[in-house]
């Protein structure tokens, strides 16, 4: 490495811009930070010799350059911006209304949005941020946020660290705030010292020299909120794996008790009841707005209780439990047990227990019952048999039945809208007969029927909709957040300001730096030369 | 309880009286002999800020009765979020005054203050009871935090559009000029808008549709006439004006149409506004204004808009992403979930985080700057507005 020795005996690293001790620039490297260009120095990384600005080699060198450049890093933040604001433009495939007439993605988008939706969907926008080129997008970001920051925290460290309460007088001149005063007494100088301790900045001195600091530590602060950034990026990465994050979704229906997926059969939950309360419409407060828009939820909550299995499972035979625990589980209010958490996401109103049919004669205007029989919906039986000689085969059934292409069929396999095929066996050698029976359906097959199947009663119940969630990776979102935040506001809430006071023969110059906030430091300067004679110092900027 | 709400409204229109004062004081500062009188002392400046303090006081009122009257803190639905962000921009406007006692941040930050104030009391305002999902107090914290967030990203506007109009070369028609124009143009369509609904509010109009929507036939009741009609959607009350035109089919979504309407009479107002004032000024409305910002010094307006940047944006990455996700963690069991709200709180973010960079490593200074500035506060308001209006996802509190 082809070292640079100053003037002031200070040996840099090459691609030294200012001399880390001294500030003088260094001859053959002003190009760098453009300082050949203008009057002001620029002060960003206080001149020191960064890797990105030196070395072009390599394909080494050159990854590096192109990753550690802002350009580059605000172009990617740019693009994720865009990309971002396009995957709003329609709903993402999970937010396709439930009520939509088709919720199958391929068909969605162009029913409901036309061409537009249509392209919008063949380019899979409709699953934006899970694409691979948003991931990556995101990845880069990182990885130029790592190499962006190595790339210039070290030196600016180092150049820190070095400097020396003695300075060029070029690099004084050249600073933003600068003034010079021809005539100066001891006392003067003592009293600028003074003030400047008086307003808490970090006094050093060196044959009349000083350098007066305040708020170095918040220079770190980019690179604190940086690596906030990182923890936040392997933590969405961590998230992808099942061992780290488990999202599963469990119905139980109120009375019921089921294993708990997800905790390999570990974990039982029982509803004992679900409660659905909604505003009282009388409420003073609320009526108004009531009348406007209806009915509105007021809380969704299930009376769960957790059990755990004990023992050895025997195959087939029913599992042995121990309560663990019992708790309301509400909307804003999971519960929580064993890394485990539980949370009130749906429900499902009127799901369907038990019905109860009797049969009667087609022709019989009274509809006079001829025997009954009841279907437990959890767990239909294959036939039922009646006193009077009657018997009935389960032939289909259907849960939650639609007529998809003109097929019956069921959507799901909750009982959401139950419907049968029964085949009636008559007493004696009568001809078995064939009826399709559903809620509000009651069709004959032949429509020669002598016998009527009619729903006399059924039973409904809630059933509630739980997320089972085990997430070791939000810890570390945390850790991240609040590192991000400490950073943030550590360089945005402070700043780092520096004073020098330079003696010359008689006089003095005073020049000043901030990485923001000059308005602040000029009134320190300010109070620092009140009661003296010492010139306030100019904004160069103003004269760039 | 009837009384608690008057005296809650009474105070809210307090406010908005004494921010339009204190708009007057700011203004003659213009014309203080005083020198230095865009900054410091100058005793209009002084009366002026007195009063904002005054009205921002009432505003608290305003909050606080709201509060209690109907049991939970008012943010929880367009009306009251609204509100809130005027009273934040109103406060994030105090403490940079005090930072910089610039007299003409007043002049331009109160009437922005009460544009949102003025939009937000076109929106239905009566008390609603909390859905299951919004009962938590992390609502208040996260709903706060953003709010006041981007009321002080919204002062880096202000101070931006100062220098804008202060700045830019009026004497020959430019790019420049015509962007300028539609910044300013468009913030006589919000005024536009709240004009033209009072005006119809107070008439009494109403005219109602019938349409289909998913399959089932709604309602929907119109308080502006009806230049664009729902969708094959037919009138049901008399002697009113039928549709010019039916809005078009794509419009899907509760009231489509209506909100579409609202749109076009906002525009059209604000387009006769600006048009007006044209007119009389005779020349472009940033030229006219422009010899009025003399005093103000460019690198002060430059400095408080990026202040205004690093000050608000650690506040609005806590309100906006991190209070956000604790919230939806706690509320909807995932703590982000890609809905428009949140992906356009992240545009916001990583906008301002692409402005830190650009100023800090590529020294986009200035002029520059002040056009970030203005682009930043374009996608506040547009998440403020179109994305709870227009996409609407699980926030929707429209
Ligand atoms: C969304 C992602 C990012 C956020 C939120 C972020 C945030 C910040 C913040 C708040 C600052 C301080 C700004 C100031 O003091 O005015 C900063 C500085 C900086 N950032 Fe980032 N950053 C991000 C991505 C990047 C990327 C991708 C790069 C790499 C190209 C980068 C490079 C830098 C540099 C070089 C600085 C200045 C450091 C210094 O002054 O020493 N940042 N960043």
């Amino acid at each position: 490495m082809n070292k640079i020795k100053c003037e002031c005996g200070h040996v840099n690293p090459e691609g030294t811009v200012l001399c880390e001790a001294c500030g003088k620039p260094v001859e053959g490297n002003q190009h760098i930070d453009g300082n050949d260009q203008r009057k002001l120095l620029n002060m960003r990384y206080d001149g020191s010799a960064r890797r990105s600005q030196t070395y072009n080699k390599s394909i080494i060198d050159k990854i590096w350059n192109f990753f550690s450049s802002v350009k580059v890093g605000v172009w990617l933040i740019v693009l994720a911006l865009a990309a971002s604001a396009i995957g709003t433009i329609f709903p993402q495939e999970q937010y396709i209304p439930a009520d939509a007439p088709s919720r199958d993605p391929s068909v969605f988008y162009e029913a409901q949005y036309g061409t537009l939706g249509q392209i919008y969907y063949q380019l899979g926008f409709h699953n934006l941020y899970e694409s691979w080129w948003y991931m990556l997008l995101i990845a880069l970001i990182g990885v130029s946020l790592v190499i962006c920051s190595i790339d210039r925290f070290v030196p600016l460290y180092k150049a820190l660290k070095m400097q020396k309460p003695k300075r060029h007088t070029t690099f004084l001149k050249r600073q933003r705030l600068f003034s010079e005063t021809e005539h100066v007494t001891a006392d003067e100088k003592d009293k600028l010292v003074s003030g400047l301790k008086k307003q808490r900045y970090k006094v050093r001195e060196e044959n009349g020299h000083v350098l007066a600091e305040k708020g170095r530590f918040s220079r770190w602060g980019p690179y604190v909120n940086h690596i906030g950034l990182i923890i936040v990026l392997i933590a969405a990465l961590l998230r992808m794996t099942p061992f780290m994050y488990l999202d599963e979704y469990v119905w139980v229906r109120e009375g019921e008790q089921t294993v708990i997926p997800g905790t390999e059969g570990e974990y039982y939950i029982k509803n004992k009841k679900f409660i659905l309360e909604t505003y009282d419409k009388n409420d003073e407060r609320f009526k108004e707005a009531i009348e406007m828009q209806g009915n509105v939820a007021k809380n969704y909550q299930t009376n769960a209780v957790i059990y755990k299995e004990k023992g050895e499972t025997v195959a087939g035979a029913d599992p042995e439990l121990e309560k663990v625990t019992e708790d309301k589980i509400r909307m804003n209010h999971p519960l929580k047990f064993a890394g485990y958490t539980l949370y009130q996401a749906g429900y499902q109103q009127n799901e369907f227990k038990s019905m109860t049919f009797k049969i009667h004669k087609t022709d019989d205007p009274d509809e006079a019952s001829l025997g009954s029989f009841t279907i437990d919906l959890t767990e239909p039986k294959d036939e039922y048999q009646l006193d009077n000689g009657f018997s009935v085969d389960v032939t289909q059934y259907y849960p939650d039945y639609e007529l998809e292409d003109e097929e019956p069929a069921s959507k799901t396999n909750f009982p959401r809208n139950p419907a049968f095929v029964l085949t009636v066996h008559p007493p004696g050698n009568e001809e078995p007969e064939m009826s399709f029976v559903g809620i509000g359906k009651n069709v004959d097959a032949t429509g020669e029927n002598d016998y009527k199947l009619g729903i006399e009663d059924f039973e409904t119940r809630y059933a509630s909709g739980l997320t089972v969630r085990r997430d070791y990776t939000l810890p570390l979102f945390i850790i991240g957040a609040v590192i991000f935040m400490i950073g943030v506001i550590q360089g945005m809430y402070w700043q780092h300001r520096r004073i020098w006071l330079h003696p010359t023969k008689e006089g003095i110059m005073v020049a000043g730096h901030t990485n923001k906030n000059w308005f602040g430091l000029k009134k320190d300067i300010e109070q620092v030369i009140a009661d003296t004679n010492v010139n306030m110092v100019d904004d160069q900027l103003d004269t760039d | 309880m009837d009384s608690l709400i008057d005296v809650s409204s009474t105070m809210l229109y307090t406010a908005f009286i004494l921010y339009l004062i204190a708009t007057f004081f700011f203004g003659a500062t213009i014309r203080d002999k005083n020198k230095s009188s865009t900054k410091g002392a100058g005793v209009s400046g002084k009366i002026g800020i007195t009063i904002t303090i005054i009205g921002f006081l009432a505003q608290i009122v305003y909050f606080i009765t709201r509060w209690m009257a109907s049991g939970h803190a008012p943010v929880s639905n367009l009306f009251e979020f609204m509100t809130f962000f005027g009273m934040a921009l109103v406060f994030a406007f105090i403490i940079l005054y005090f930072i910089y006692k610039l007299n003409i941040l007043g002049l331009f930050a109160l009437p922005v203050a009460m544009i949102v104030i003025a939009y937000a009391s076109m929106f239905p305002t009566e008390i609603a009871p909390l859905v299951p999902s919004l009962q938590s107090n992390w609502l208040y914290i996260h709903v706060t935090t953003v709010s006041l967030g981007e009321a002080i990203l919204s002062i880096s506007f202000v101070a931006g559009l100062i220098y804008l109009i202060r700045q830019i070369d009026q004497s020959v028609r430019s790019k420049r000029t015509t962007w300028l124009e539609i910044v300013l143009l468009s913030l006589f369509i919000f005024v536009g808008f709240s004009i033209i609904s009072t005006s119809f509010n107070l008439s009494g109009y109403s005219a109602e549709f019938e349409y289909s929507f998913n399959g089932e036939t709604v309602t929907t009741d119109y308080h502006l006439p009806p230049i664009a009609g729902p969708n094959e959607g037919e009138l049901l009350t008399g002697d009113r004006m039928n549709p010019l035109f039916d809005a078009p089919a794509w419009m899907k979504g509760v009231d489509a149409a209506r909100k579409f309407n609202t749109v076009i009479w906002s525009v059209l107002t604000g387009l006769v506004l600006y048009g007006l004032a044209r007119l009389i000024l005779r020349k472009r409305v940033g030229a006219a204004i422009q010899p009025f910002l003399r005093k103000a010094k460019p690198d002060m307006l430059d400095e408080i808009s990026y202040r205004a940047v690093a000050i608000g944006f650690p506040v609005f990455t806590l309100g906006g992403l991190i209070f956000a996700a604790i919230w939806a963690q706690l509320a909807w069991d995932r703590f982000w979930g890609w809905d428009p709200k949140e992906v356009w709180a992240l545009v916001t973010w990583l906008f301002y985080a692409a402005f830190l960079h650009l100023r800090l490593s590529r020294g986009w200074h200035g002029e520059k700057s002040a056009w970030l500035a203005v682009g930043g506060f374009a996608i506040i308001m547009f998440n403020l507005i179109a994305v709870n209006l227009v996409l609407a996802g699980l926030h929707s509190y429209a």
